[in-house]
C-alpha cells in the first residue's frame, strides 16, 4: 500500500496540491483522473521521488521515501514520467536493458538478459531492437520507455500519462497488459490517465483531483457518476454501462 | 501566424519611432565627442581628418555587421545564427587567401585596392548565394544539421587558409595572420569611400526590400502560403549579407576573438530585438544599425582616450556582449 | 559495426609506426635498439611525441563523448563550452602569482578552474528553455568568449599573450619531448575511468527522470563526469595547447554510426580520436616537410572534410 499523508506542493507560490492524504491500494490498478491542472500527474511524480517532497509524508509498503535510498526504490517501484524529446541515439534493445540495471548494476547476468527479451518481444519491439531511438516514431519510442518500465519487474509501477503517442490497438493491449499484471502476476500500478473512459474500463481504484484536493476516491461504480464527473470536470456527462462497468458519454 | 500578420499589417509604432530617434540623437553626440573631445591646438586638420576617417569606419563597419546579422537571422528563421558563426568572414579570409595564393604576395599588392576589393566583393556574393542559398534556401527541417555544418564550413574555410598560407611559405605566415586581426586603427584611407557607398546601397536595398523580409521572417512554409517568392528572395537577402560582411571584414578584419563567434554581431541582434520589441524589419534594420554603431564608437572611446588602451575593445565587446547574451539566453528572450 | 574496435585498432598501429619513423633525424626504428643516437632521438622525441598525440586524441574524444551525455546535446565539445577557457584562466593565474609552482600545482588549479567553468555552464543551461536545443551550444559559445575575454585582458596586463595563444589557439606537438608530457598520462587515465562508469552516463543521458527512475544518483554521476572532462582539458591544454573540434567531431561520428551504449562507444571513441589526431599530425609534419603545419590547423581541415560527409550521407535506416 501507499499511504499518503499531509502531502502538500508549491511551485513558485503557486499551490498545487494541497493536504492530500490518502491509500493506494496494494495488488489494484489505480488511476488517478482529473481535469488539467489538478495536480495528478504531480501527485504521480512525488511517489515516484521524481519531484523533492515538500510538505507530508510518502510511504511505498513498509519504505518511507524519504528516508530510503533511490536505488532500493529502484527496485520495489518503476516509474516513468511523460517522455520529452531525447536526443541519444541508444538501440531500444539497449533502452530496455537498462530496465535490468537496478538490479544488476552494470554486470548482466542470464535471467536479466531473457527479461529484457520478454519486454521488448511484449510490446511488439523485437523486429525494431537493433533500431536507434531518434530512428523510430513516437508511439514506438514510447513502447521502448514501457518495456523499459516493465523490465524493471517491481512490485510498484506508476505511469504518467502511458497512452501518449499510442494507438487504439496499442493502448488497449497496454492496459490490458497492465491488468493482467494486477490479477496474475500481483503487482500493484498506479496510471495518469487522460482518457476517463480507459480507467472506467480497467481501473479497479480511481482518485479523482481537482484543484490539487482528492474530490472522490473508491471502485469505478462509485465515483464514475453523472454528478461526480460533472463536478470534476465542470461540464454535463452521461454515464451509462457497458459490460458491467461505467461508460461515460459526451456526445450529446 | 495570425500574431505575426497582425504585426505586418500594423502601422509603425510609437516608441519604435521614438527609438530610433533617441538612439540617433546618442549617436551625433557620440560622434561630436569623438571628433573634438580635447582637440589640441597644433595640428587640429590633420587630427580631424584622422579622427573622421576612423569615425567614417566604425559607422560603415557597424551598419554593415547589425544590417547583415539581422538580415541572415531572418533567411535562416532563427534569432542565434550569426553570418559568422555560419562561416561567412572565414570565407572572406580564405578568398583573399586564395588571390594571394595565386598572385604570391608582391603580385597581389600590387593590384590596385579599389578593383581588387570590388572583385572580392563579387566573388563573395556568388560563392555566399551558392553555397549557404543550397544550406538554408530549402527551410530545411534540421536547423540543428544546418548549424553544425556551418560552423564545420567555417573551421574548414580558417583551416584552409592557414594550411595554405604555410604551404606557399612558412615565414610569411605571421604576415598574413596578423592582417587578420580587428583593428579600427588600420583604417584604410582608399577603401572607406567605396566601401561606404557599397555599404550604404546594401543598407537601401534591404530596407526597400523590408516589407518582404517581414514575411521571409515566418519561415518557408508560411512565406510561400502568403505568395512569396522564397528562393529569388533568400538568395537577394543572402547577396546582401555577403555584401555587407564582405565590406566590414575588408575594412577592420574579421571581427571575432575566439573560435567562430562573432560576437558583435549576436549581441547587436540581442539587444535590437530586445528593444525593439517588433518583428517589422523597417525598424529592426535602422536600429540595428545604431545600436551597433552606439556600441562600437562609445567602447572605442572609452578605450582610447579614458582607458589609454587601444587594443581592448574587442575583448571588452566579447566580454560584456557576451554576458548581455547570456542574460538575454536565460531571461528567455532569445529564440 | 561490431567490428569498429577492431577496425580503429588496426589503424592504429601503422599510423603509429609511421609517426615513430618521421621527422627531420633520419633513423630506421628497426635497427635503433643497436644504435646509441637514433634509440636517444626514438626515446626522447619520437616515442614521447607519438604517445603524447595517441592521450590527447583518445582523451579529448572521451571528453567530448562524456560531455555530450552529460548535457544531452550534439553540438558541445570540451572545447566549446568554456572548460578550456576555464582551465587557462587557472594557469594564467598561478602562472602570474607563483610562476615558481611546480607543474603538479598548476595542473591541479587549471583543472579546478576548469571544473568550476564547466560546471557554470551546466547550471546555465538548466535555465534554459528545455526544447531549445541549440540554446545548449550557443550558451556554450558565449561562455567561452566571456571567460576567454578574461583571459586576453589578463594576459595583455601582465604581457603573457604568447603563452595564451598556445593555449587557446592551436594544440601542437613539436614542442613535446620527454618530461614534458608525462602529464598526459592522468588524462589518459580519467578517460579510462569514465568507462568504468558508461551505463551510469548512457542512463544519465536519457534524462533526469529516466535515471531517478531506475535508481541513479544523478548528481554523483553528473559531477564524476564533470571531473573527468575537466581534468583531460586541464592536462591538454597545459601540456600541448587546446586542439579544437576531436572532441566534438568524433563522438559525433562513432555515435552516428555505433549509438550511444556508452560501455561498447567510449573505447570506440577513444580509438578513433587517438587515430584521427596521429593521422593529421602526420600530415602536418610530412606534407611540407622539414617544416611542421600545427595540427589544430590540420584537424580544422581534415576534419571538417570527413564530418561534412558523415553529416550529408544518408542514415543507415530510413
Amino acid at each position: 500500500m501507499i499511504r499518503l499523508s499531509g502531502v502538500s506542493h508549491q511551485i513558485g507560490g503557486a499551490s498545487i496540491l494541497n493536504d492530500i492524504t490518502a491509500d493506494l491500494p496494494r495488488g489494484r490498478l489505480t488511476a488517478l483522473i482529473g481535469p488539467n491542472g489538478a495536480g495528478k500527474s504531480t501527485l504521480l511524480r512525488l511517489i515516484g521521488r521524481l519531484e523533492p517532497l515538500q510538505t507530508g509524508s510518502i510511504h511505498i509498503d513498509d519504505l518511507d521515501l524519504a528516508r530510503t535510498p533511490s536505488a532500493e526504490i529502484a527496485r520495489r517501484m518503476a516509474v516513468l514520467g511523460q517522455q520529452t524529446v531525447i536526443a541519444s541515439r541508444l538501440r531500444l534493445s539497449d533502452l530496455v536493458a537498462f530496465g535490468r540495471w537496478p538490479h544488476h548494476q552494470g554486470r548482466p547476468r542470464p535471467q536479466d538478459r531473457a527479461i529484457t527479451a520478454d519486454a521488448l518481444e511484449a510490446f511488439g519491439l523485437t523486429p525494431l531492437a537493433h533500431r536507434f531511438l531518434d530512428e523510430v516514431s513516437g508511439g514506438q519510442a514510447q513502447r521502448a520507455y514501457l518495456a523499459m518500465t516493465f523490465a524493471q519487474d517491481t512490485d510498484w509501477l506508476l505511469l504518467d500519462e502511458p497512452l501518449n503517442n499510442l494507438d487504439m490497438s496499442h493502448a488497449r493491449s497496454l492496459m490490458a497488459r497492465l491488468s493482467q499484471l494486477v490479477r496474475a502476476s500481483g503487482k500493484s500500478v498506479v496510471v495518469v490517465l487522460h482518457e476517463v473512459n480507459y480507467a472506467a474500463a480497467w481501473a479497479d481504484h480511481i482518485v479523482a483531483l481537482k484543484d490539487g484536493r482528492i474530490l472522490a476516491e473508491g471502485a469505478p461504480q462509485d465515483v464514475l457518476t453523472e454528478n461526480g464527473l460533472g463536478a470534476l470536470y465542470d461540464t454535463p456527462v452521461m454515464v451509462t454501462q457497458h459490460d458491467g462497468r461505467p461508460l461515460v458519454l459526451h456526445h450529446f | 501566424m495570425s500574431d505575426a500578420a497582425l504585426h505586418i499589417a500594423a502601422r509603425p509604432p510609437l516608441g519604435g519611432l521614438r527609438l530610433l530617434t533617441g538612439l540617433a540623437s546618442l549617436l551625433a553626440v557620440a560622434s561630436a565627442l569623438w571628433l573634438f573631445q580635447g582637440l589640441a591646438d597644433g595640428n587640429r586638420g590633420f587630427i580631424l581628418h584622422l579622427r573622421a576617417l576612423k569615425l567614417g569606419t566604425m559607422l560603415v563597419v557597424a551598419c554593415g555587421i547589425g544590417v547583415s546579422t539581422v538580415l541572415f537571422q531572418t533567411v535562416a528563421a532563427n534569432r542565434v545564427l550569426t553570418p559568422s558563426i555560419m562561416g561567412f568572414d572565414s570565407l572572406y579570409v580564405l578568398l583573399q587567401t586564395s588571390l594571394i595564393a595565386s598572385f604570391g604576395i608582391a603580385g597581389f599588392a600590387a593590384v590596385p585596392v579599389v578593383a581588387k576589393f570590388l572583385a572580392e566583393v563579387a566573388v563573395m556574393c556568388a560563392l555566399a548565394i551558392l553555397l549557404f542559398g543550397s544550406l538554408l534556401g530549402r527551410g530545411s527541417r534540421d536547423i540543428g544539421r544546418t548549424i553544425l555544418t556551418g560552423v564545420i564550413l567555417g573551421v574548414m574555410f580558417r583551416s584552409a587558409s592557414g594550411l595554405m598560407i604555410r604551404l606557399i611559405d612558412p615565414n610569411e605566415f605571421a604576415v598574413v595572420q596578423a592582417s587578420t586581426v580587428v583593428s579600427f586603427t588600420r583604417a584604410n584611407e582608399a577603401l572607406l569611400p567605396v566601401g561606404a557607398l557599397l555599404c550604404g546601397i546594401g543598407v537601401a536595398a534591404a530596407l526597400w526590400l523590408a516589407p518582404r523580409l517581414d514575411v521571409l521572417a515566418l519561415g518557408r512554409d508560411s512565406a510561400v502560403s502568403l505568395g512569396l517568392r522564397h528562393a529569388p528572395m533568400v538568395a537577394a537577402t543572402l547577396g546582401l549579407v555577403a555584401l555587407l560582411i564582405s565590406v566590414s571584414t575588408a575594412l577592420v578584419g574579421p571581427l571575432a576573438v575566439f573560435g567562430p563567434a562573432a560576437f558583435f554581431g549576436l549581441i547587436v541582434t540581442g539587444m535590437t530585438h530586445g528593444l525593439v520589441r517588433s518583428h517589422r524589419h523597417a525598424l529592426l534594420l535602422p536600429a540595428s544599425a545604431l545600436i551597433a554603431a552606439n556600441i562600437l564608437v562609445f567602447g572605442q572611446m572609452l578605450f582610447e582616450r579614458v582607458l589609454h588602451q587601444q587594443t581592448a575593445l574587442s575583448v571588452v565587446i566579447e566580454f560584456a556582449g557576451g554576458l548581455f547574451f547570456l542574460y538575454l539566453l536565460l531571461k528567455g528572450r532569445v529564440r | 559495426m561490431k567490428y569498429a574496435l577492431g577496425v580503429m585498432i588496426a589503424a592504429l598501429l601503422p599510423l603509429s609506426l609511421a609517426s615513430l619513423m618521421t621527422g627531420a633525424a633520419s633513423i630506421d626504428i628497426f635497427t635503433a635498439p643497436s644504435d646509441p643516437w637514433a634509440l636517444l632521438v626514438l626515446m626522447e622525441s619520437r616515442l614521447p611525441r607519438t604517445l603524447a598525440v595517441l592521450l590527447t586524441g583518445a582523451a579529448l574524444s572521451v571528453a567530448g563523448m562524456l560531455l555530450q551525455a552529460l548535457v544531452r546535446n550534439r553540438f558541445v565539445g570540451p572545447d566549446t563550452v568554456g572548460t578550456s577557457e576555464s582551465a587557462a584562466l587557472g594557469l594564467l593565474a598561478i602562472t602570474f602569482l607563483a610562476p615558481a609552482a611546480p607543474i603538479w600545482i598548476k595542473i591541479a588549479v587549471a583543472a579546478a578552474t576548469g571544473l568550476a567553468g564547466t560546471a557554470l555552464f551546466v547550471a546555465l543551461i538548466r535555465r534554459l528553455p528545455p526544447r531549445e536545443i541549440m540554446l545548449v551550444p550557443i550558451t556554450g559559445i558565449v561562455l567561452s568568449g566571456v571567460i576567454g575575454a578574461v583571459v586576453t585582458w589578463i594576459a595583455w596586463q601582465a604581457d603573457l599573450v604568447q603563452l595564451i595563444t598556445t593555449w587557446l589557439m592551436t594544440g601542437e606537438f613539436s614542442g613535446v619531448v620527454a618530461g614534458r608530457y608525462e602529464v598526459l598520462w592522468i588524462a589518459g587515465a580519467a578517460a579510462a575511468l569514465a568507462w568504468f562508469a558508461a551505463d551510469r552516463f548512457a542512463i544519465l543521458s536519457l534524462g533526469d527522470e529516466v535515471a531517478t527512475g531506475l535508481g541513479l544518483g544523478t548528481r554523483g554521476v553528473m559531477r564524476l563526469g564533470l571531473v573527468v572532462v575537466s581534468l583531460v582539458s586541464a592536462m591538454v591544454v597545459a601540456t600541448v595547447g587546446m586542439i579544437p573540434f576531436i572532441g566534438l567531431v568524433v563522438p559525433n561520428i562513432v555515435s552516428r554510426i555505433m549509438g550511444d551504449n556508452l560501455r561498447q562507444s567510449l573505447p570506440v571513441a577513444a580509438a578513433g580520436g587517438a587515430a584521427l589526431l596521429l593521422f593529421c599530425d602526420l600530415i602536418g609534419r610530412l606534407v611540407r616537410y622539414p617544416f611542421e603545419i600545427p595540427v589544430g590547423t590540420v584537424m580544422g581541415f581534415v576534419g571538417a572534410g570527413i564530418f561534412l560527409f558523415l553529416l550529408y550521407r544518408k542514415p543507415a535506416h530510413v
